[in-house]
């Protein structure tokens, strides 16, 4: 469905954030991206969406293709209609908006009546908070319901891919686990392909079937979640898991040298 | 009637009236500032180029009142679609400052432009309304005063109508509210402001014309949008019932000013309340009644 090849993405003209991205989603896919502060992984989702400009940042090189045509150059509100939508980090809100508006304003590009109104039944259905507080203003509304408003946001326009930008970002670990399987049940009834941006390796690489993991602007390991699950790296940067713990001065020096093999 | 109610009633009356017409300026001015954050100095010239333009539809191509009223208008929503696209959309992402400049000089052009086109002479307008007077209960007013009122008010209404049921609409609110957010959702940010320019100065347009119809036109009148900037930060800048109220807030504060006042202190009064009340505002709430309380460096 989604083929990201090789892009370069430069800031304010000379800062180089993603020096060859490569990843691919498939139909109804569910992808996590993975790695730390600064590796480059919001700069990804805003290249897929083409608002890179607003951020002064440009696509140097490289190609996306989405259902097997070129999007790069296209208008973020082209690539909406398009089929991909993003969830942005840190829960933004329309703030002066009612949350009914602020699902509506997500059918933007939507003409068909009918089919908004069934779609906002369909997100009540998921989210059914958003019904009791549809006349409210969305800023009065707390962390979890409003990471649940952006996500039914999103979804109002029939997206075939969603970009999830840290949703679990300040929530508490059981409204974490209760939005990851709503959105579970999201990918398994309507197909919806997500890609999943988190820091939270744990919640990521359990919920999604593939994983790529980022350093520094560049792919550092990619697979299956399983693989990942089990890989040594992975384990002791991402998960926080340590074998041995008797081992661990000498574990000390292994571990720079192995970080810095990760960091180079 | 008790005869000082109905001195005071009159000059509310007649207050209301002139705060209709500050109301549509300030409009003009926050329509533009909410959705792209530009305070646009040019919105004075573009008060003025209307009342030129309906003055010379009306009087050399003899075309009526209303109709020329509405072909102003569109003159003005074109201007302003051309305004953004030409002038402003080259400067986006450039600092605050470029952009407030830019706006000056695009003042002075127009003004240039008004002077080389329509002459530098006084011109007045034929006055399109009956002369005489409608009586309510004691209170005189006349007819161009009542048709502001309603102007205002239809066209008050048509906005609000407009921002909380169309779709279009929402999406202004939106991009207001988030302009980077409103992207994600598919909204064309750059159409958004091109029509939020066209309603803006069509807004400035209307109140032009009415403008015209109290004063002389020349080219002069492009500063009675300063003398609206009292009510802009009374209202707060980024709120529209805001610049409404703040705008018939002034009007009625200056009227009644200069009604009690002159008379004891002697005349001038009405010119200078209004900047009395912005002194006041802006040392004790300098986001206005109803702005948002954010502090923004420039």
């Amino acid at each position: 469905m989604l083929q990201v090849n090789n892009i370069e993405v430069v800031y304010n003209k000379v800062i180089l954030v993603l020096k060859g991205i490569s990843l691919e989603i498939q139909d109804g896919g569910v992808v996590a991206l993975l790695g730390a502060n600064g590796a480059g992984k919001t700069t990804t989702l805003r290249a897929i969406s083409g608002i890179l400009d607003v951020e002064n940042g440009e696509l140097e090189g490289g190609q996306i293709d989405f259902m097997g045509r070129p999007i790069h150059n296209l208008d973020p509100d082209e690539i909406v209609k398009l089929g991909i939508s993003m969830v942005p980090e840190g829960r933004r809100v329309f703030r002066d908006l009612t949350v009914l508006e602020n699902l509506l304003i997500g059918a933007h590009t939507r003409m068909d009546k009918e089919g908004i109104r069934a779609d906002l039944e369909m997100i009540i259905r998921y989210f059914p908070v958003l019904k009791e507080r549809k006349g409210q203003l969305a800023i009065y509304l707390s962390g979890g319901e409003q990471q649940m408003l952006v996500i039914g946001r999103a979804l109002i326009s029939r997206p075939k891919l969603m970009m999830l930008d840290e949703p679990s970002l300040g929530l508490a670990p059981l409204l974490v686990t209760e939005i990851f399987n709503i959105l579970r049940s999201i990918n398994g009834e309507q197909r919806t392909g997500i890609l999943l941006v988190e820091q939270n390796a744990r919640i990521a690489l359990n919920f999604a079937r593939y994983g790529y993991i980022m350093e520094n602007g560049k792919i550092m390991l990619d697979g299956p979640s399983e693989e990942l699950v089990k890989n040594e790296d992975v384990k002791e940067f991402y998960l926080g898991v340590k074998d041995d713990l008797a081992k661990k001065s000498y574990a000390e020096v292994k571990h720079y040298k192995r970080r810095k093999r990760w960091l180079s | 009637m008790e005869s000082g109610l109905v001195f005071f009633l009159q000059l509310l009356g007649s207050g209301i009236a002139v705060g209709c017409l500050y109301a549509l300026i300030a409009l003009g001015f926050v329509l533009i500032f909410k959705a792209t954050e530009i305070v646009n100095f040019a919105q004075g010239e573009v008060i003025m180029l209307s009342a030129f333009i309906c003055y010379f539809l009306v009087t050399t191509f003899h075309i009526p009142f209303f109709p020329a009223l509405v072909i102003t208008c569109i003159a003005a929503a074109l201007l302003g679609v051309l305004t953004e696209r030409l002038v402003l959309r080259p400067m986006l992402g450039e600092p605050v400052f470029a952009v407030v400049m830019v706006t000056i000089g695009l003042s002075i052009f127009f003004r240039s432009m008004a002077g080389i086109l329509f002459g530098h002479n006084n011109l007045v307008f034929p006055n399109p309304f009956p002369s005489e007077t409608l009586k309510l209960g004691g209170i005189v007013l006349s007819q161009t005063q009542i048709w502001i009122m309603v102007s205002t008010f239809v066209l008050i209404t048509a906005f609000f109508i407009f921002f909380k049921y169309s779709r279009i609409g929402l999406a202004m609110r939106g991009t207001a509210d988030d302009q980077r957010v409103a992207l994600l959702m598919g909204v064309s940010v750059k159409r958004v402001f091109s029509l939020i320019w066209a309603l803006s100065f069509a807004t400035a347009a209307v109140a032009g014309i009415f403008l015209a119809n109290v004063m002389v036109i020349n080219l002069g009148l492009a500063f009675v949008a300063i003398s609206a900037f009292p009510a802009i930060v009374l209202g707060g800048l980024e709120s529209i019932p805001g610049a409404i109220i703040g705008g018939l807030a002034i009007g009625i504060i200056e009227n009644l000013a200069g009604g009690y006042l002159d008379q004891m202190i002697g005349g001038g009064i009405k010119d200078v309340t209004p900047f009395v009340v912005l002194f006041l505002l802006l040392m004790f709430r300098p986001y206005g009644l109803f702005g948002k309380k954010e502090i923004e460096r420039v």
